[in-house]
């Protein structure tokens, strides 16, 4: 099954009824999927909306009426439906955005690139919030994580962006549901039913009154110190006895890891840290990895977005190392290889010295 | 043990289902298996193509950049991929076609005249599924038994009434290479 | 003792603090109106936009949202998919409607999406200061056209109804005012048939209302309410644009 309708699957199975989305490439398979699937199920919902402002704006108005739902589109659209994904983060209201990334800016190209991380782990659109931004690795793990993105969704009344690539959509691997666990309940004392027997309710994010917007501001704040502190995911490999840890997420980090058994083999002991939660951005193991050795290798299929966490991460200690091949090009594990091995060589000429 | 394979040809060949085909059967035989089309402007220029990684751990990259293997239907997609074959590996061509006057000498070229051989079992249609056969053969990919035993599962439920005919296309290739 | 007059139901005991004048407190109050004679506050889901209008949420005891400016039609689109059993509605001004949500509101009535929308004109951009708005008639002085509309570098006022009735998915459009009691009978009536048309899933239905805007037409509200009579009119003519059905 290819990435794209695999995250579609998941969603359905998850209990997604409402999805919106316009077409773009490479995550149409996504779209197509739904299309199909999401009305199989009692009361699904399906609109290919006029534009990516309408579908995420959808998501906002079908969340505020209690369904799970969800968009996706690729980073041009991403864009455009920054301004809704503000208010659902302002509104406190859950929804599960995908992001299939593509070789940007602008236009750019619809090759597999890693291009929206700072998007997408700062926010993305105005005002002070934050999004879970869940990053997965395989079609299998794209998979597992939708069930996961919606938990956390409804669990904390907050948009949750899952950032897959065009290769992880479009590539096609081996891929098992788990079907659909008892989904536990979640309080839904904010959803707009009708006034029926109860006092009636407001969804808005306008609070013309600075201290009421303030104190509003470090709710939101006190939120995201929370899944800070809980929702933070990772993966390690190989990284008990290593001299050098790469730092990759998502699709680089699968080449990563080809690259690092290669490694291997020549006997150089490298071992990879796979953020799987890019934010909440795994810190405390890459503090802790610090105590052990001194160099990190970043790689990325950008010109260098993560490194910046890294470095907040390290706080000055270690040695940062880079290779970024941005613009949709997927370097292999062989060149990944080998550029790593010419760091490792290089800084243990270093420190012999 | 890690084989990568690109398979190209026209759009409506069936490149992508033999690709689709030969992933989908490693996977029910229990190996790790990635398949990317190729998407996008090349699909346009008329050619299509699609990389099929097998192995037996987890797979790095679903991108092949020096495969084992190519399997080639035309003329463009011959020239393409031969230049990224690894020394030593494997094309299957058809010849029906294609010509390999001007194939690498380090390389081994697998003729197979799909075109002809189809017409034997009366139908052009089935070109994709000989040539599927004959690579199998030389490649030793996937188990042809396997594959010929859980048909309709590979192949899906909408190609049920084609199952005969794929049969028989699949053995006219298998047989046609020679050990 | 008969009570002939008393707040509405679903209002909540606020003062308006809309201008002298303004019409949106005559709408804000008919629509409470109509809700609570057709009963249906229990079913009522309202989304309130950006702009003067958005006040309303302040006054309204109804299930409110606001939306993003001019994504109105979209949210309550994405809410009456899901909650069909539901009465919602939009509250949209000019430029949200006929500006930057052109798009949402033109795709949500050719979809004959079940809702139904408040469109208020009063043809400038009344809580950013007066602007000009695609509503704004030809030689209309405002904020961002000191020389007046010129349609040469300006456009044309746009007519919401008329493009709306090309489309196929609407089943009831009215253009109405609120300049004079007669006009506010009239409105009244229609925003209750927008709802019914709604209940009776004929297609997408809005009423478009002429609305004085005294403060940002620098006149008196007197001479606002003259104003569309003899000027709105002329371009907004009032009337029954389209049913499909007698509802």
């Amino acid at each position: 099954m290819s990435g794209n309708s695999a995250v579609g699957e998941a969603a359905v199975l998850a209990g997604c009824t409402a999805y919106f989305g316009y077409p773009i490439t490479p995550q149409n398979e996504l779209t197509e999927h739904m299309a199909k699937r999401i009305v199989e199920v009692p009361g699904g919902v399906f609109i290919q909306s006029e534009s990516e402002i309408a579908a995420i704006n959808m998501v906002l108005g079908a969340s505020a009426a209690g369904a799970r739902a969800m968009t996706s589109s690729s980073g041009p659209g991403i864009s455009l439906k920054q301004e809704g994904i503000s208010y659902l983060a302002a509104d406190e209201l859950p929804a599960v955005i995908v992001n299939m990334m593509r070789g940007g800016p602008g236009m750019g190209n619809i090759s597999p690139a890693q291009s929206d991380y700072l998007q997408a782990t700062r926010g993305g659109g105005h005002g002070d919030y934050r999004t879970i931004v869940l990053a997965p690795a395989s079609v299998q793990e794209a998979a597992d994580l939708v069930y996961v993105a919606f938990d956390l969704a409804d669990t904390y009344r907050n948009p949750v962006v899952i950032l897959g690539d065009g290769m992880l959509g479009q590539m096609m691997e081996p891929v098992t549901f788990t079907t659909a666990a008892p989904r536990k309940e979640y309080p839904k004392e904010y959803v707009l039913s009708g006034a029926s027997g109860r006092p009636s309710r407001m969804i808005r994010s306008l609070l013309f009154d600075t201290k009421e917007e303030e104190e509003h501001n470090w709710k939101l704040f006190r939120k995201y110190q929370l899944m800070e502190h809980n929702e933070v995911r990772y993966e390690t490999f190989l990284l008990d006895d290593a001299d050098m840890a790469v730092l990759a997420y998502g699709i680089a980090a699968r080449i990563a890891k080809g690259a690092i058994k290669r490694l291997r083999q020549e006997g150089l002991k490298v071992g990879l840290i796979r953020p799987i939660t890019l934010w909440p951005f795994p810190m405390k193991i890459i503090q802790e990895t610090a105590k052990q050795l001194g160099d990190f290798f970043v790689f990325e299929m950008s010109t260098g977005q993560m490194i910046e966490d890294v470095k907040l991460a390290l706080e000055g200690k270690g040695h940062i190392h880079f290779y970024g091949r941005p613009g949709g090009v997927i370097p292999t594990p062989v060149e990944l290889s080998r550029i790593i091995a010419r760091h490792c060589y290089q800084s243990q000429r270093s420190k012999k010295r | 043990m890690l084989i990568r394979t690109i398979f190209s040809g026209f759009g409506g060949q069936g490149v992508l289902s033999m690709g689709y085909t030969v992933a989908n059967t490693a996977m029910l035989e229990g190996k790790y298996v990635t398949y990317l089309p190729s998407y996008g402007v090349e699909v346009r220029g008329g050619t299509a193509n699609c990389t099929v990684v097998v192995s037996d751990e987890e797979i790095a990259s679903p991108v092949a950049s020096d495969p084992e293997f190519v399997v080639v239907m035309n003329q463009p997609s011959f020239f393409r991929f031969q230049s990224i074959l690894q020394s030593g590996g494997l094309i299957c061509v058809n010849s029906s076609i294609v010509d390999t006057s001007c194939a690498r000498g380090d390389i081994e070229v697998v003729v197979v005249p799909t075109s002809e051989l189809a017409e034997k079992l009366g139908t052009i249609k089935v070109a994709n599924m000989i040539m599927m056969g004959a690579f199998i053969k030389a490649s030793n990919i996937v188990s042809f038994d396997f594959l010929m035993k859980h048909m309709a599962e590979i192949l899906g439920e909408g190609k049920a009434k084609l199952t005969k005919v794929n049969r028989e296309a699949l053995q006219l290739g298998f047989d046609y290479v020679k050990e | 003792m008969k009570t002939v007059y008393c707040r509405p139901k679903c209002m909540k005991e606020a003062h308006f603090h809309y201008c002298p004048g303004c019409g949106h407190g005559v709408i804000t109050r008919l629509i409470a109106e109509v809700v609570d004679e057709m009963e249906l506050r229990d079913k009522t889901i309202c989304v309130a936009p950006a702009g003067c209008g958005m006040l309303l949420y302040n006054y309204f005891d109804i299930d409110t949202i606001e939306s993003a400016h001019g994504r109105g039609a979209a949210v309550a689109t994405g809410i009456k998919r899901v909650r069909p059993e539901n009465l919602v509605f939009s509250y949209q001004g000019d430029g949200d409607l006929a500006a930057i949500g052109t798009a949402e509101g033109f795709h949500a009535a050719n979809r004959g999406e079940l809702i139904s929308v408040i469109f208020v004109n009063n043809g400038v951009y009344g809580m950013t200061g007066g602007q000009m708005a695609p509503t704004t008639m030809l030689e209309q002085v405002t904020t961002t056209s000191p020389a007046g509309r010129d349609s040469v570098l300006q456009g044309h006022p746009v007519k919401i109804c008329e493009v709306y009735a090309t489309l196929d998915g609407t089943s009831y459009l009215e253009r109405v005012a609120v300049n004079k009691p007669a006009a506010i009978i009239k409105t009244k009536k229609a925003i209750a048939k927008a709802f019914r048309h709604q209940q009776q899933k004929t297609g997408f239905s809005l009423v478009e209302i002429l609305s004085p805007c005294p403060t940002n037409w620098k006149m008196s509200p007197l001479d606002s309410c003259r104003w569309v009579d003899d000027v709105m009119t002329k371009v907004f003519p009032l009337g029954l644009i389209k049913e499909t059905k007698k509802c």
